[in-house]
């Protein structure tokens, strides 16, 4: 008898499982279109014509390839593995976002939907989604929960001038969990002509599938990229977590490369001991939110929890199933970086190569800056810096208690 | 017989529709759903559906969201509910009473655990919204075992297709949502659900009830006269959150929201008249 060799890159299965997590848990209202789009992705990925518009509009839009930059001063400041860097903040829009909806609205115009939706955190994902709406021409709404709106304004000044109409969630903790409940009932209340870009790596079947496909360039490029400046692959790759689509489309092409080590770094906020932080995989259980099985922060009722971390980006008591799955198997290890640990690594990166990070990525820093002196200086690591720090120097500067 | 199949059974037997208010457990407080569902069946609820409250009620509008958060900051949970359900089987043994909620305080308390406690404090069925078929075998096994009953739901998006997948193992009723939306904030539309209805029972036996959108007598009447059964939420529970935010006792809180209910049960028992 033959086997196949055993991957951990052909989840999910037929029915969007990943191991125990993921599936379809969504009103039966959404379940055709959940279906619908799941076939329509199928087709579209077999349309050697939908991938060259794809690889087209990366290159000419977004100015991919983007650098994976070798961040000689940070490392030599650590005085441990040398330190790569992959320059998602350089991409049009400010962050890896853009890769997913680019991918996403393509195939709305392929189901020929008229109307786009998104829900956004940090305020990332609906920049991106209303960029390409614009680039599409097609009328875009955001929810955007009324915390986040206050701590990322200039992003959601940036949304209105992309066309887009941002609309205020109230509900709830006001924050992304808030905005994606909201966006999930726009979607039930406009099923004929709405496609629903979700920007995280989580939701029903094909969401998570089909978000990590599109985010796999941030991994296949630095893969490959890797290999060409320095003929090996790295001993660690690094990307942080909330709902985990820049790291899952880090991750996954290396899953397989079993000499690399694999970390994902979520938000401790005030500390995991704390009852403010946003450290799912530390401090979660397993349970159904979205439309998927993943570890959620809840309470003993199964009641979802407030997330809390200083970046709104992973601010949210879910993670992506097939994180959840990753985490089981123990292929990737999940590590949490607090608020303090992410602000110092924000300003070191700052100073020491001239970048300003989101503080999303900049949680990543911090557990490299713990985990890289430990390393010999031929080995090597590499970062997903997934978006740029503009957005967040009000949240800075409030948390080191200067006034713009 | 159970509950459920034993009341339809009466009522198409007298050729009535069946009204099926929906409340929140412990909105505003658990002393009031308690008195409430002690005093529904005599305002003319044939079926009750307890709703149980989750922080992120996906698939409600405003009126439930309210309604969820007041159980909630009160302390409402899913084994407080139980408790709810198991004080009113003292006082009635023959109303069906039908748990509506999510998953995830399901998978929390455990799904063995509950199928059993939610049978032993006489539930008769559960509808669990983001539970669609595709997910909902482990809980229907369980529940079916326990004689309980799972409902599953039919809506405007639902094709012949995927009417055969939700109806293959379905059982006690249909549940016909009648608007694409969350509940409580279209408006149902006659002429679509009586269409939708001769579908849905195209492709099963089983008592059809209809909800989301149903906000008035005179809309629970015109429902009446195309389904066995009709389900009232947002309006309900839209008026306790009123006299709550009024601050008016639990007294008139409960005359106020059973007068409302009589009206509704009325008009649908009337409807065939």
């Amino acid at each position: 008898m033959t086997r196949l060799p055993n991957s951990l890159r052909a989840g999910p299965d037929a029915s969007g499982h990943f191991g125990v997590y993921g599936g379809r848990y969504v009103a039966e209202t959404l379940m055709p279109l959940v279906v619908d789009l799941e076939a329509a992705y199928r087709a579209a990925r077999a349309d050697e014509g939908f991938a060259v518009e794809l690889r087209g509009l990366l290159k000419n839009y977004v100015g991919r390839v983007n650098p994976l930059y070798f961040a000689e001063r940070l490392s030599a400041h650590l005085g441990g593995a040398k330190i790569y860097l992959k320059r998602e903040d350089l991409n049009h829009t400010g962050a890896h976002k853009i890769n997913n909806c680019l991918g996403q609205i393509l195939l709305a115009r392929r189901m020929g939907k008229r109307r786009i939706i998104a829900e956004t955190g940090a305020g990332q994902h609906g920049v991106a989604t209303a960029t390409v709406a614009a680039r599409f021409g097609l009328p875009c709404v955001v929810y955007m929960g009324e915390v986040d709106i206050e701590r990322q304004k200039p992003n959601v000044f940036r949304m209105q001038l992309l066309g887009a109409e941002v609309r205020a969630v109230t509900s709830g903790s006001r924050t992304l969990k808030d905005a994606m409940n909201e966006a999930m009932r726009d979607w039930v209340a406009n099923v004929d002509d709405t496609f629903y870009i979700i920007g995280s790596a989580a939701g029903p079947h094909p969401y998570p599938e089909m978000v990590r496909d599109f985010q796999c360039v941030i991994g296949n490029e630095t893969r490959a990229q890797i290999l060409d400046q320095e003929g090996r692959l790295p001993d660690l790759v690094v990307a942080c977590v909330g709902g985990g689509s820049n790291a899952i489309g880090m991750f996954h092409p290396f899953l397989d490369d079993e000499k690399v080590a694999i970390h994902g770094v979520e938000a401790a906020g005030e500390g995991i001991d704390s009852p403010h932080h946003a450290a799912t995989m530390a401090r979660g259980v397993p349970g159904v939110l979205h439309g998927s099985r993943s570890y959620l922060l809840q309470d003993a009722d199964g009641q979802i929890t407030e997330a809390h971390s200083i970046s709104a980006g992973l601010d949210y008591p879910g993670v992506g199933p097939e994180h959840s799955y990753l985490r089981d198997v123990g292929r990737v290890q999940y590590h949490s970086i607090t608020d303090h640990e992410a602000l110092e690594a924000f300003m070191l990166l700052c100073r020491l190569e001239g970048i300003i990070p989101a503080l999303e990525p900049a949680h990543a820093i911090a557990h490299v800056l713990k985990v890289a002196p430990k390393m010999a200086p031929s080995d090597i690591i590499v970062v997903a810096l997934s978006g740029r720090g503009d957005k967040d120097v009000f949240s800075v500067a409030a948390a080191l208690g200067e006034s713009l | 017989m159970s509950r459920l199949a034993t009341r339809f059974a009466t009522l198409k037997a007298s050729r009535r529709s069946a009204f099926i208010p929906f409340i929140t457990a412990g909105d505003p407080d658990s002393t009031i759903t308690a008195a409430l569902l002690r005093a529904l069946p005599a305002a003319g609820a044939d079926i009750i559906e307890l709703g149980v409250p989750f922080s992120d009620p996906m698939a409600d509008g405003p009126a439930i969201q309210s309604s969820s958060l007041r159980a909630l900051s009160g302390g409402m949970n899913l084994a407080k509910t139980l408790d709810l359900v198991t004080g009113f089987r003292r006082h009635d043994t023959q109303t069906p009473l039908v748990l509506m909620g999510y998953y995830n305080p399901i998978h929390a308390y455990g799904l063995s655990r509950f199928v059993a406690d939610a049978s032993a404090a006489g539930v008769d069925g559960l509808i669990t919204v983001d539970l669609p078929p595709e997910e909902d075998g482990g809980l229907r096994t369980t529940a079916l075992a326990h004689g309980i009953d799972v409902v599953r739901l039919a809506t405007p998006t639902s094709d012949e297709n995927r009417l055969r997948t939700i109806t293959a193992d379905a059982s006690g009723f249909l549940y016909y949502v009648s608007v694409a939306g969350v509940t409580g904030t279209k408006d149902v539309a006659e002429s679509d659900v009586k269409m939708a209805i001769a579908r849905v029972r195209k492709a099963s036996q089983l008592p059809v009830a209809v909800g989301f959108g149903i906000k008035t007598a005179e809309q629970a009447a015109r429902i009446a006269r195309l389904a066995d059964a009709v389900v009232v939420g947002s309006a309900i529970v839209t008026r306790i959150g009123a006299a709550h935010g009024e601050g008016r006792n639990g007294e008139e809180l409960l005359a106020h929201t059973l007068q409302f209910c009589k009206e509704l049960a009325d008009a649908v028992h009337g409807a065939r008249g």
